[in-house]
């Protein structure tokens, strides 16, 4: 086997034994419902590490985005509450501004030469703050087209229901992967987590595809901010805290190498599945405290960690010796 | 003489913004300098400055330090919580408090160990390494105090967070006598030195003899100590362990101070001194925007253009470039660019 695939196959194989584990304890977590919840309820931090996923893939990180989140969420609440703008509208001046932020930081980190991670931890400040500004109070939607979106779903045999945020995901994914398989895009995305210097001597477009990774990642916290929105009906500046370590977790647990360079997102995809899966574990079993879903997500999280660092011990001795 | 004068020539910046801030406010609220004596206590806004910055301050010192190393330590907010749960629990199952405190920062300086132990033995990169314990750390903490607020009335526990030594509050204190004897430890010895090598080049530092692994796991261990005493001080000012909210984001006031005090990300030189003016500085514009009436989230919002302030000036290209500008001026940066 390629040994690129190892620690994607490690995911799956993770996710399958503990779902047949899950399974054999609770026969009802293998039921439509179960599976169409998991994915209704992880819809937007899935989205958000998509984009977190090609940002790591490059060498980066990025701290915003679940002040994003939060940001995208109070704009369209407020927005909605004070003007006669249709959802739609809305929607497409929220992403605009989310990717405007990301591109912002993206040349900052690339101009500036600074460290991504500060650089987004002022993105994740200023975003967090300017959320606060827009209001501090929880400001719920009550828009129609709410409740017409709402409504639409795909019903699974078995009552499971696909919903609009659900099914969204899944197409974030699909396109998350096409982009970062079949694109010149993609392909400079590896090249740059590979190694900067390298990428600049093949040739790759190193200040626009780091502008383009941010406003990638600012863009889909942006449209994660709206799904969030539709999942809560709210807009509240204290939510999503600590989507992005959430995130990173998930990358992490799906295989992506945190050096960058190597790792899938559709990897990212199966991360985000074992999260959830802790969490609607802990749900069914009922006894067991919250607090362990942070402490089984650390512990799997250090896991792949050790995975990685072996697995990249294991090639450069086989290139030492060949 | 010419120590001391380069020494202050390093803290300028520093010093300069921190009375600039503190004359801002006092000139829109003249009550901010005023100090008063009551039964033995120094009461006033610059002394609320201090003790409110106590946690962020502590935190700041053993960042230095790590970020010396070019590291960077996520988890210290959650040691934070740990620490305080076990303090919390330990003195209310009936434990004396020396024992509670040296059980509190023994498992502080564990937490640091185990980062230490990730970063360099396993060579994992600081943030992620620091990332585990600051994901699975709040759990461990409510694991402890079983999800609720742990509080408890130990006169003794409850002096460090309120009580007062000389006049002065005792956080105030702690972090004062803390950061001299840290100033002093790795200043008067070469472990400054040192921590300045590895962070500049680990490699190079190894191999001319610098056992780098034991110097980078006392680094985080020293981290994971400041935890433990600023996490028992947040105990111990509101009386209870908060599993959920204690030390919540202070990791990230932690960096943003040290690097107010123009410690360099990439590691090498570091000022302890200047990290704890930086943690200051934040503090009095936290203080001062309270005090004025804004929104406190406005807060948020000045970090962010603190950040990117200090971004630009720290930023390399930019250096260049004043640095084209003022050649003529000081001809041995030019000369110096050359010989590189």
């Amino acid at each position: 086997m390629n040994p690129r695939y190892v620690p994607l196959a490690a995911t799956v194989a993770i996710f399958l034994a503990a779902y047949a584990l899950c399974f054999l304890q609770y026969p009802n977590m293998l039921s439509t419902r179960v599976i169409g919840n998991l994915l209704t309820d992880n819809a937007f931090l899935g989205i958000a590490a998509v984009g977190m996923t090609f940002v790591i893939l490059s060498g980066g990180i990025d701290l915003s985005i679940g002040s994003v989140i939060a940001f995208t969420g109070v704009f369209i609440a407020v927005v909605l509450e004070n003007t006669g703008l249709h959802p739609l509208v809305v929607f497409v001046l929220a992403l605009g501004i989310a990717t405007l932020f990301g591109g912002l930081m993206g040349a900052i980190i690339h101009h500036l030469e600074m460290p991504p991670f500060i650089v987004t931890l002022a993105g994740m400040f200023l975003a967090r703050g300017m959320a606060f500004v827009l209001s501090i109070d929880s400001v719920p939607i009550k828009h129609p087209f709410y409740a017409v979106m709402k409504g639409f779903y795909y019903r699974l045999p078995g009552g499971g229901r696909i919903t609009l945020i659900g099914g969204l995901m899944l197409l974030v994914f699909v396109v998350g992967i096409l982009i970062a398989h079949r694109t010149r895009f993609g392909a400079n995305v590896y090249a740059l987590g590979g190694g900067a210097q390298t990428a600049r001597l093949m040739g790759v477009p190193v200040a626009r595809t780091t502008i383009e990774i941010y406003a990638l990642s600012g863009f889909l916290a942006g449209l994660s901010g709206i799904v969030f929105s539709l999942y809560t009906s709210a807009g509240y500046s204290l939510s999503a805290v600590g989507v992005e370590l959430d995130a990173i977790a998930a990358v992490v647990i799906g295989g992506t190498l945190l050096t960058g360079g190597s790792g899938f997102v559709g990897g990212t995809l199966i991360g985000i599945l074992i999260m959830g899966l802790i969490q609607t574990y802990i749900t069914f079993d009922g006894s067991l405290s919250s607090w362990w879903t942070k402490i089984l997500i650390g512990l799997l999280l250090f896991g792949f960690i050790l995975l990685q660092k072996g697995f990249l011990y294991l090639s450069k001795n086989k290139r030492r010796f060949a | 003489m010419n120590a001391l004068k380069s020494h202050l020539l390093r803290l300028a910046p520093q010093i300069v913004v921190l009375i600039a801030v503190v004359l801002l406010i006092s000139l829109a609220f003249p009550d901010f300098l005023t100090l008063q004596m009551q039964n033995g206590r120094i009461y006033g806004s610059l002394i609320d400055v201090l003790n409110r910055g106590a946690p962020v301050a502590l935190l700041a010192i053993g960042m230095t330090i790590v970020i010396a190393t070019r590291g960077i330590d996520l988890s210290v907010g959650a040691v934070m919580a740990i620490c305080g749960a076990v303090a919390a629990a330990s003195i209310t199952s009936g434990h004396s408090l020396v024992y509670t405190l040296a059980l509190a920062l023994a498992v502080g300086m564990l937490c640091g160990l185990w980062n230490g132990i990730l970063v360099a033995v396993l060579d994992i990169q600081p943030i992620i390494a620091t990332l585990v314990l600051m994901v699975a750390g709040r759990g461990i903490a409510q694991l402890i105090t079983e999800g609720a607020i742990l509080t408890f009335n130990d006169a003794g526990l409850i002096f460090i967070g309120s009580g007062s030594f000389l006049g002065l509050p005792m956080p105030v204190v702690i972090w004062l006598v803390f950061g001299i004897a840290i100033t002093l430890l790795v200043r008067r010895t070469a472990l400054g030195m040192l921590v300045e090598a590895l962070g500049i080049n680990r490699r190079a530092s190894t191999l001319s003899g610098v056992s780098t692994g034991v110097l980078l796991i006392a680094a985080y261990i020293l981290s994971g100590l400041c935890a433990a005493i600023a996490g028992i001080i947040a105990a111990a000012d509101i009386k209870g362990a908060d599993a959920n909210n204690a030390g919540l984001w202070l990791e990230l006031d932690a960096i943003l101070a040290v690097v107010v005090g123009g410690n360099s990300l990439l590691g090498g030189r570091f000022s302890i001194a200047a990290s704890l003016l930086g943690a200051m500085i934040i503090q009095a514009i936290n203080t001062g925007i309270l005090l004025s009436g804004f929104p406190p989230e406005f807060n948020l919002i000045i970090k962010a253009a603190i950040i990117v302030l200090i971004l630009v000036v720290q930023s390399p290209r930019v250096r260049d470039l004043l640095a084209w500008f003022g050649r003529s001026a000081s001809r041995e940066a030019a000369v110096k660019q050359e010989v590189k």
